[in-house]
């Protein structure tokens, strides 16, 4: 009996050394990343699944030990979709907080008036939104990356296939807001490099109810195809008033097209529509050894279990933005100079949500039209266009 | 060509139809108190999500889907004059109309956190094929709105001109202390015609979201162009709200197929500026009206 007591203390001893142990290797100081995003206001559709996003995958990579044993600890600041607010919240978190990286902010306004902060304060910053101004010029942007796709690469994805469909003359309809503008910018200055002519250029407002007038002009200029530019409820009435129209030409969304809410509300008037599309929506249909599928997979599971909703691809921005600190803190450890060399000079065919990332000197976002795949809605589903 | 510009009036017709309805609701609390109510808006809105709601979420039936939105609308409507209108009295209009900007505000926030932001939609009320006239198509929901903006034009003019309790409720407008000294219980008139409002506005929601969708900060938006029609038809005319809405409809359909999509809403805005300018009544106010008019 005495005996087996003794075992038993010496057995709790050793755990309790084992606990100790375990305690302080966690007690190694955490490592701050900061993250901006349009939590509320008018861009929280984008916000909202970017900080989801973050505080998911800084949970998952502390239950699994840290980084080298570092906790993360991700300060996410809301900006309310305003520039103002962005600022306030870079100088919190640089001043007050002392975070090793920015993530974020959602919208190309905040990113920019952001970006003269952190290149002051010599700290990194990875913005989520896509405005090619963000990173370009390169040579004035040191510190600054991003991880959404340009609309130009979107842009060039369509008209690439449009070149090998033999399609010639296109109409263009834009929503009157900053994604239309930039895409159709796009749109009317990449058009002849592919020999493409834009035969109309029509607009509409973001909440307006009826297209048909549009698109019945689009069709009488002799338009071979429609291409809209917009995200929210006008692309699903494009879509329908499109389908009731019978117009005989096939409509090309943009990449903003791939929210399965827009299937769920087109139904049938979304059969055959085409868009470029960033993996995300169509893991399961990408063949097993492409490189993002298994992120993809893990990605979409995780996040639908924990908030049972689609992710999005805007949810991606912030995972990609997020892992390529982490990616550079395993690497480099928490010294800003290293991490932005890490991330410029290291970043190769590295596999994420929105595309597969080859950073530069020259570039400091790293995606073509490679990250996006042609699809066509089939059946109420999208399917990769060959 | 002849097909195309069918095709632009009917765009036009589906568009106007969405301001007419909107445009209706603006006219009862005017009428019966020359309150301008800015969250009507709302109440459209509230009318599609509140349909969404009970007819799919809860898959209840398409009828009892209706009533059950009309009263929870309704019930809104009468919250909001109760709770902010009421208790203020005889103060200033402008005051009144400030405060239904503020209502519109909390309501869309409400809104927001019930129905998050995505936009929302049901089925039309007959599904089919679009109808085709002359080579123009027109979605068969289109008529079921125009069906519905007639009958409920048809049953305020019935209610205001040959019921007692419209007829007091307009004598409320013109006169309240002369309204109070007949017998008139000038504060349940109010009361009423902020109820009936908000079922117009259900109403209109449920007519218009399967063409139009609804999200929850879609309100400003139908409010302004309901608002337009309006008053471009003439403040507190029925049969005027629904001419200026579907003038305004046409009008920008046209302006966007012959002249430019881009310039649609100055120019219908402009078109209705220019009509005003000539008869400030509107097309339907007479003068007289206008002299009445507390602004």
């Amino acid at each position: 009996m005495k005996c087996k007591g003794r075992s038993i203390l010496k057995v709790l001893a050793l755990v309790l050394m084992l606990l100790l142990v375990a305690k302080a290797s966690m007690a190694k100081e955490p490592y701050k990343i900061g993250a901006i995003f349009s939590v509320t206001g008018p861009a929280s559709f984008l916000g909202e699944p970017e900080k989801n996003t973050v505080i998911m995958l800084a949970d998952q990579i502390n239950k699994a030990g840290g980084i080298n044993g570092h906790p993360v600890e991700v300060i996410v600041e809301d900006d309310k979709s305003d520039e103002g607010l962005a600022v306030l919240a870079a100088k919190k978190l640089l001043d007050k907080d002392k975070v090793i990286a920015i993530i974020g902010p959602s919208i190309t306004g905040s990113s920019m008036a952001i970006i003269p902060i952190v290149q002051a304060a010599k700290t990194p910053l990875i913005s989520a939104a896509a405005g090619a101004g963000i990173t370009n010029p390169v040579s004035e942007r040191y510190w600054v990356f991003k991880t959404a796709q340009y609309d130009v690469s979107a842009v060039i994805a369509i008209y690439k296939y449009m070149q090998n469909k033999g399609i010639k003359k296109v109409g263009i309809i834009t929503i009157t807001n900053a994604f239309g503008d930039q895409g159709r910018k796009a749109l009317l200055e990449l058009a002849p490099k592919y020999g493409i002519t834009v035969v109309a250029d029509e607009r509409y407002g973001p909440k307006d109810a009826d297209m048909t007038t549009q698109l019945t002009k689009i069709k009488a200029a002799g338009a071979q195809a429609v291409i809209n530019w917009s995200v929210g409820p006008t692309q699903v009435i494009v879509t329908k008033n499109w389908h009731d129209l019978k117009l005989g030409i096939p409509l090309y969304q943009s990449h903003g097209w791939g929210s399965k809410k827009n299937l769920e509300l087109a139904g049938p008037a979304a059969e055959g529509v085409i868009a470029p599309l960033g993996r995300l929506v169509v893991w399961d249909k990408l063949p097993d050894k492409h490189p993002q599928k298994a992120i993809l997979k893990k990605y979409d599971t995780d996040y639908k279990a924990r908030y049972k909703t689609e992710p999005g691809t805007f949810g991606g921005h912030a995972y990609d933005a997020f892992m390529l600190v982490v990616d550079a803190l395993k690497h480099v450890g928490p010294d800003k100079q290293k991490i932005r060399d890490y991330i410029e000079n290291n970043i190769k065919n590295w596999p994420g949500i929105s595309g597969i990332y080859n950073m530069s000197k020259e570039d400091h976002c790293g995606m073509d039209d490679t990250a996006f795949e042609m699809t066509i809605v089939k059946q109420g589903k999208w399917e990769i266009l060959k | 060509m002849f097909s195309m510009l069918i095709q632009f009036v009917l765009s036009g017709i589906t568009v106007g139809a969405v301001y007419a309805l909107v445009g209706l609701g603006f006219n009862i609390i005017y009428n019966a108190t020359s309150i301008i109510n800015l969250a009507q808006g709302e109440f459209v809105v509230m009318g599609g999500l509140v349909m969404w709601f009970f007819s799919q979420w809860l898959q209840i039936p398409f009828f009892l889907s209706v009533i059950l939105t009309i009263l929870v609308v309704g019930l809104v409507g009468f919250i909001m004059e109760r709770f902010t209108i009421n208790p203020l009295k005889n103060a200033d209009l402008l005051l009144m109309i400030m405060i239904t900007v503020a209502v519109s505000i909390v309501l869309r926030g409400i809104l927001m956190f019930k129905f998050g932001k995505d936009p929302y939609s049901y089925p039309p009320f007959t599904t089919g094929e679009p109808i085709t006239i002359f080579g123009a198509v027109i979605q068969q929901q289109v008529l079921w709105v125009l069906g519905i903006t007639l009958a409920c034009i048809g049953l305020i003019f019935l209610f205001f001109n040959k019921t007692m309790l419209g007829k007091a409720m307009s004598a409320c407008a013109v006169n309240p202390t002369a309204a109070k000294l007949v017998g008139i219980n000038v504060s349940r008139m109010i009361m009423l015609s902020f109820i009936l409002s908000a079922i117009l506005g259900a109403i209109g929601g449920i007519a218009i979201t399967p063409i139009s969708l609804m999200e929850y900060d879609k309100g400003p938006a139908l409010a302004v162009k309901g608002f337009c029609a309006a008053i471009m038809g003439g403040l507190g005319n029925s049969m005027g709200a629904v001419v200026g809405g579907f003038i305004i409809g046409v009008l920008e359909s046209l302006t966007a197929g012959y002249i430019h999509s881009g310039f649609k809403d100055a120019i219908a805005l402009i078109i209705m500026l220019a009509i005003l300018f000539f008869k400030p009544a509107g097309i339907f106010g007479s003068k007289a009206s206008l002299s009445v008019r507390k602004f």
